[in-house]
């Protein structure tokens, strides 16, 4: 008897007991339940709410494992400096750099499982409906996008807020209005933008004042963005291919635009997330990036303009830095809060793309945009799809009532016209 | 309350729950939402509101029979702007940093759609004694709610309650803040406001169903 069968009996087993709901839990997570329909037939697909759940997050696991030793390697580098020759497996994918990484963020993870899960518990429970699954791709992104050293009390804080007013309020999974992990991360930033911004929250150990190697100046790390938004013009002191590849300081996972590419691109064969959500959006950060980039060359702002540093940076670099990667491959495909027609797709993505940058660059306070222009987007997203069926409508009504129509019997040609109209 | 029959009572104490101007009726939301991030700003509007409303559906309530019911609304105006300018006056000569915290919140009580609902919907059909009595039942109900939001408004947002820190020093690091608490910034702006009032609508319609509309 194997694990499925057995978990197939204990679940007949408990049918109807309190402890019902939690036995199913496990059982759907791993297989898909053998039950029948009793009336009539229907096609059943595989690929529930659980399974799209998983995909998503093992398309986040990459990032996770990067954003580990990233920690790690940020950490290190802060206090020695960076390396001179850097070697891939010598100085970042080593067991210190995965090991601190590890404690510092698989706190994160738990906190952020934890508490989400026990709010959701709560609410099923009240409400007496079995425990949802749509908290297992927000619990992931959560620790992904918020900086390595942020105060479990904070994330816990920010968690509750999130699934409560984000989410439940709403009527739960599949309901909400907003990005339950976006509404998280804005609530961290509005509530404590000391934890969310600056250049000692993106290295591990800079709050707490750890100092660099043979000196007693406390180390620090800056984001490209924010280097930039201070106005430097200098060289960025990270290559392309770092800010490619990720060795760069930043939120947990966003950092890796090689691994977001990747999990974008899982995402789309395996059908899960939108493509055109993903496409329209980078088109949107480039003719932002471009309009902007328009503006420095056509010397219509001077270069001692605080937006100096932000719109001169090339327009195909902002997708390398910063969040906008992460944001738009796995927050704006979010099916949920997005639009659902493929026009309002495009639409839809255009703009979270247009506005990221747009909003990076004029943020006085913090050089990022990307996830105010999602929660933005979301909030128009029920009006794009609105029109856009509208128009559809329109257009096939105007179709209609052009077309030419065939009866088979010369008498019916009238009764039909005025049915059209 | 021996002093007061029970249908009088009832006037003071519906819009203080279940007939409440801000949760229930949904009226004066602005001036909540701008002005709560300090409980001492909360309580001075809400006192405000309270002779405005008091001392105005009094006096409607007595000029009912005369008014004409064409030019009813002016009449109402210049009620409560006589009334709403003694408050103002009185802010700026005794409380003046108080007044510019309030700043044009108190002068827009004018437009505070409890009291000229208020205006039309009791003190022109009813005596003064009733008029005066609903008139404060729902400046208090009013300013429950205010004080509500004010108080974890301030508390969660500046640690203080009527500007006294209550949680300790935030920069000196003592009471709750030695243990890493902070601040919540979110609550100083006026979002929050909004927030805590929908929390506060939610869990009054929770416990009450009947106060539920219909969808």
């Amino acid at each position: 008897m194997g694990l499925k069968e057995k978990l197939h009996q204990t679940k007949l087993k408990y049918q109807g007991k309190k402890m019902a709901p939690a036995f199913n839990a496990i059982h759907t997570f791993l297989y898909a339940p053998n039950e029948t329909t009793h009336n009539g037939s229907h096609v059943r697909g595989a690929d529930d709410l659980k399974r799209t759940m998983n995909t998503v997050i093992m398309a986040l696991v990459p990032c996770l494992l990067f954003g580990m030793f990233n920690t790690g390697y940020q950490h290190s580098a802060a206090i020695d400096g960076f390396p001179e020759n850097f070697s891939l497996f010598e100085h970042f994918l080593t067991w210190d750099n995965f090991w601190l990484g590890l404690i510092t963020i698989l706190p994160l993870v738990i906190v952020s499982y934890g508490v989400g899960l026990a709010v959701e518990f709560v609410f099923a429970v009240i409400k007496g409906h079995e425990v949802e699954e749509g908290y297992l791709v927000t619990g992931m992104l959560v620790p992904l996008i918020v900086p390595v050293d942020i105060p479990l009390w904070m994330l816990a804080v920010a968690v509750v807020f999130g699934v409560v007013i984000g989410k439940e309020v709403f009527g739960g999974t599949g309901m909400n209005i907003l990005n339950p992990a976006l509404t998280i991360r804005a609530f961290l930033f509005f509530a404590y933008p000391t934890w969310m911004s600056g250049d000692k929250v993106w290295v591990h150990g800079a709050v707490d004042g750890v100092t660099k190697a043979g000196s007693t100046d406390a180390i620090s790390g800056e984001t490209v963005l924010g280097y930039l938004a201070q106005g430097n013009t200098a060289d960025i002191s990270y290559s392309l291919s770092d800010m490619f590849y990720g060795f760069i300081p930043g939120s947990v996972g966003e950092t890796s635009t090689l691994l977001i590419l990747l999990g974008g691109l899982f995402l789309i064969f395996s059908k899960i997330a939108s493509w055109r959500i993903m496409v329209s959006a980078v088109i949107g950060a480039l003719a932002m990036g471009l309009i902007f980039n328009g503006v420095v060359a056509a010397e219509w702002i001077p270069e001692y303009s605080k937006f100096y540093g932000l719109m001169n940076f090339e327009f195909w670099q902002h997708l390398l830095v910063g969040g906008l990667a992460f944001g738009i491959v796995y927050m704006a495909t979010d099916p949920v809060t997005g639009s659902q027609t493929n026009r309002g797709k495009w639409i839809y993505g255009f703009l979270i793309g247009f506005l990221s940058v747009m909003i990076r660059v004029f943020n006085p306070g913090y050089p990022e945009g990307v996830f105010l222009a999602i929660l933005l987007m979301n909030v128009f997203a029920p009006t794009i799809d609105h029109y856009v069926v509208r128009g559809n409508i329109k257009r096939r009504m105007k179709r209609l009532k052009n077309a030419t129509i065939y009866p088979k019997t010369s008498g019916e040609v009238e009764a039909l016209t005025t049915e059209t109209v | 309350m021996g002093l007061l029959s029970k249908k009088d009572a009832n006037l003071i104490l519906d819009p203080l729950a279940d007939n409440n101007p801000i949760t229930i009726q949904v009226l004066g939301i602005c001036s909540a939402l701008a002005i709560t991030a300090e409980l001492k700003a909360s309580v001075v509007m809400s006192l405000s509101v309270l002779f405005v409303l008091g001392v105005g559906n009094v006096v409607i309530s007595l000029l009912r029979n005369i008014i004409p019911s064409k030019i009813r609304i002016i009449v109402q105006l210049i009620v409560v702007a006589t009334l709403v300018i003694v408050v103002d006056q009185v802010l700026k000569a005794f409380a003046y940093e108080l007044s510019k915290t309030l700043a044009v919140f108190v002068g827009l009580i004018i437009t505070n759609c409890i009291i000229m609902g208020r205006f039309e919907a009791f003190a022109l059909g009813n005596g003064p004694w009733k008029s005066f009595l609903d008139g404060i039942g729902n400046a208090l109900g009013y300013g429950v709610i205010l004080v509500i939001v004010g108080f974890f408004r301030e508390l969660l947002g500046s640690g203080t309650l009527f500007g006294i820190p209550v949680l300790g020093d935030p920069i000196a690091k003592t009471g709750l803040y030695s243990t890493g608490y902070e601040n919540n910034g979110f609550m100083i702006i006026p979002p929050a406001a909004l927030i805590v009032v929908g929390i506060i609508i939610w869990a009054q319609r929770s416990r009450n169903k009947a106060l539920i509309e219909e969808a």
